[in-house]
């Protein structure tokens, strides 16, 4: 049982005119087993609150605590972050070329474990993940997200996810520019690994078209840099009725 | 082929720094050589490294009986012709297809040298020659390939020098019709290593590969004269260098001239160089030069950028706990990898990627 436990966390970013703050006090508490979706309009700090917490060295931290099983977050480097349990899919996942998947994969399947995989056991790990994502087996000798899809670089995100298995996982608008299909294909991966490790999920979106797949248990309506509501998943309905407007006005 | 313009009567003038051939170059680094100041002994000090093979001879023949095939204005190069007794003659029979690479390794501890080698590839021979240069030296070289129409020839030259040596060459490649000429300039070690690389096509359908890597540290100048002269038809060029620097007062150079004359029509040349700035004080000159006198071609582009190592790629790797450190290595390695990749042994592969990571691991970057 593992806890992301966040409190009053600010977070700003450096302007030209100086420090900006985009988080303006947020508490929210993950707990193994359990799905938030955190749903809010373009600029609200949706994001923001997905890369802070995973270390992006962009972000300022003004206040605030996050700790995971009681152990400060912030004060951990990116790396250890992860090996403490985190996992960002991101959003905007990053080219890294001439580093191949399967290079890439193993890299940070040694470094999470402390110990490289066995080779044997590894390949047919990664092709049992690949297969279920609907993935083709020479993707593992392509370039790090270079030249994939949309598509495919979410799949990606979620092979990442389900061989890496962490305690709580962040899912930064996962479901933006993704087919039907797709979208099926990488909610199956993500209902697989919460069904499997029982892991916390952090569901960020624009969108209400995802939890169709992906069935939340809490909601959390982002505005203006903190929570402005929370409900259970009725609550996404009652977004995809009426929209973000009322809690723009603010 | 060119005739050999050179007079020997007249030297070539002593160079002042202010030439554009020489404006980028650390001419007090190289004191003594460009101005004939110092004594430099006729030796010989490349040796074969790979078991024989059927396909090819390799030997020692007096100078004047192997004349060089291109005119120079280089002052080292000059002085080389000048001086050298003896040429390394490396010719691959006429239909030869020799499977293992022809590798010769240059050894040299605190010797100063003058070096001519030329290589011949038969027609419709294909061969790969490896040249590894280690080991600390103060030479001047010149190497001339010679391909007779329909040769492939892969040409890989590695500077794995220690970082007190000076090297200053010209590798010109004469490519005949229908020949393909592959190269791969690896230039790692040295304190100044100055190469130019330079291509001319003697029939149509003639192709070349001019790449390479660099990576520069602490005090290091490495510098890459490109030069391809297109003065026939329908002949092919590709370059692509990429390089890293790290470290105070590491300094690379890359000059990418391409030429194409008013009687190439259907040239179709593409070049390209990259550099990776790893930390402060480093300094990456990046000169892309494009002529074209007819517009009949089938394309011609050039591009070049310059930047700071991409925060974010690190911040991905190091998201899915890699530490930053070997993060690093990815990313660099990875940069590197595209032109590596081409040196089709992985030994050699892994070598040059382990003394990067070194060099790198060295200046803390």
């Amino acid at each position: 049982m593992s806890s992301l436990v966040i409190k009053n966390l600010r977070v700003g970013v450096e302007t030209d005119t100086g420090l900006t703050e985009i988080l303006k006090g947020v508490d929210l508490t993950v707990n193994s087993g359990e799905t938030h979706a955190i749903m809010g309009p373009n600029g609200s700090g949706k994001s923001t609150l997905a890369y802070s917490i995973a270390g992006h060295p962009k972000y300022t931290i003004i206040g605030g605590t996050v700790t995971l099983d009681g152990v400060d977050v912030l004060e951990m480097s990116v790396d250890e972050r992860a090996k403490a349990g985190l996992f960002l899919a991101m959003q905007y996942p990053v080219e890294v070329p001439g580093v191949s998947v399967s290079n890439f994969l193993r890299t940070a399947a040694t470094a999470l474990r402390g110990e490289a995989p066995k080779i044997r056991t590894w390949v047919g790990e990664v092709k049992a993940a690949m297969t279920k994502l609907n993935m083709d087996p020479a993707f593992s000798e392509r370039s790090v997200n270079e030249g994939f899809s949309g598509g495919e670089k979410k799949r990606h995100e979620i092979l990442q996810l389900e061989l890496l298995k962490p305690k709580i996982a962040i899912l930064d608008e996962t479901d933006s520019g993704l087919d039907v299909d797709a979208l099926r294909i990488v909610s199956e991966g993500v209902n697989r690994v919460k069904a499997e490790s029982n892991i916390g999920v952090l569901l960020i979106t624009h969108y209400t078209r995802i939890l169709r797949y992906i069935k939340p248990d809490f909601v959390h309506v982002f505005a203006n840099g903190h929570i402005v509501e929370e409900g259970g998943a009725e609550l996404a309905d009652k977004l995809e009725e009426n929209g973000y407007a009322e809690y723009i006005k603010s | 082929m060119t005739t050999l313009t050179t007079n020997l009567l007249n030297h070539a003038k002593t160079p002042t720094g202010r030439e554009e051939a020489w404006r980028f170059t650390p001419l007090k680094r190289i004191a003594g050589f460009h101005d004939r100041a110092i004594e430099i002994t006729d030796q010989v000090s490349l040796f074969l490294k790979s078991p024989n093979q059927h396909g090819y001879t390799l030997q020692l023949q007096p100078a004047d009986s192997v004349p060089p095939s291109s005119a120079t204005d280089d002052v080292i190069v000059e002085r080389i012709r000048e001086s050298v007794s003896q040429v390394t003659l490396l010719e691959i029979n006429r239909d030869a297809e020799i499977s293992e690479p022809i590798t010769l390794n240059r050894k040299n501890s605190s010797n100063r040298e003058l070096s001519r080698t030329v290589i011949r590839a038969g027609s419709n021979s294909k061969a790969t020659v490896i040249i590894e240069n280690t080991g600390e030296s103060l030479i001047g070289e010149e190497i001339e390939i010679i391909l007779d129409s329909g040769a492939t020839l892969n040409f890989i030259t590695l500077q794995e020098w220690e970082n007190s040596t000076v090297h200053l060459a010209r590798h010109h490649a004469v490519i005949g019709k229908d020949a393909t000429f592959n190269s791969v300039t690896v230039s790692l070690g040295g304190s100044v290593v100055r190469i130019l690389p330079t291509v001319e096509y003697t029939g149509p359908g003639a192709s070349a590969e001019l790449f390479g890597v660099y990576f520069a540290t602490d005090g290091q100048h490495l510098e890459h004269r490109i030069h391809v002269e297109h003065g026939v038809p329908q002949a092919k060029s590709r370059v692509n260098y990429k390089g890293a620097l790290a470290g105070k007062d590491a300094r690379t150079v890359w000059i990418g001239d391409v030429f194409i004359r008013a009687v190439a029509e259907g040239t179709d040349t593409y070049e390209l160089n990259r550099n990776l700035l790893l930390t402060d004080g480093a300094r990456a000159d990046s000169v892309p030069n494009l002529e074209i006198e007819t517009g009949e071609i089938v394309g011609a582009g050039h591009a070049s950028t310059t930047g700071r190592f991409d925060d974010e790629q690190l911040f991905y790797l190091m998201s899915r706990g890699i530490p930053s450190d070997e993060a690093r290595r990815l990313v660099i390695r990875g940069f590197f990898a595209e032109i590596i990749a081409k040196i089709s042994d992985e030994v050699i592969q892994e070598r040059l990627m382990a003394r990067i990571d070194t060099d790198l691991s060295k200046v803390g970057a």
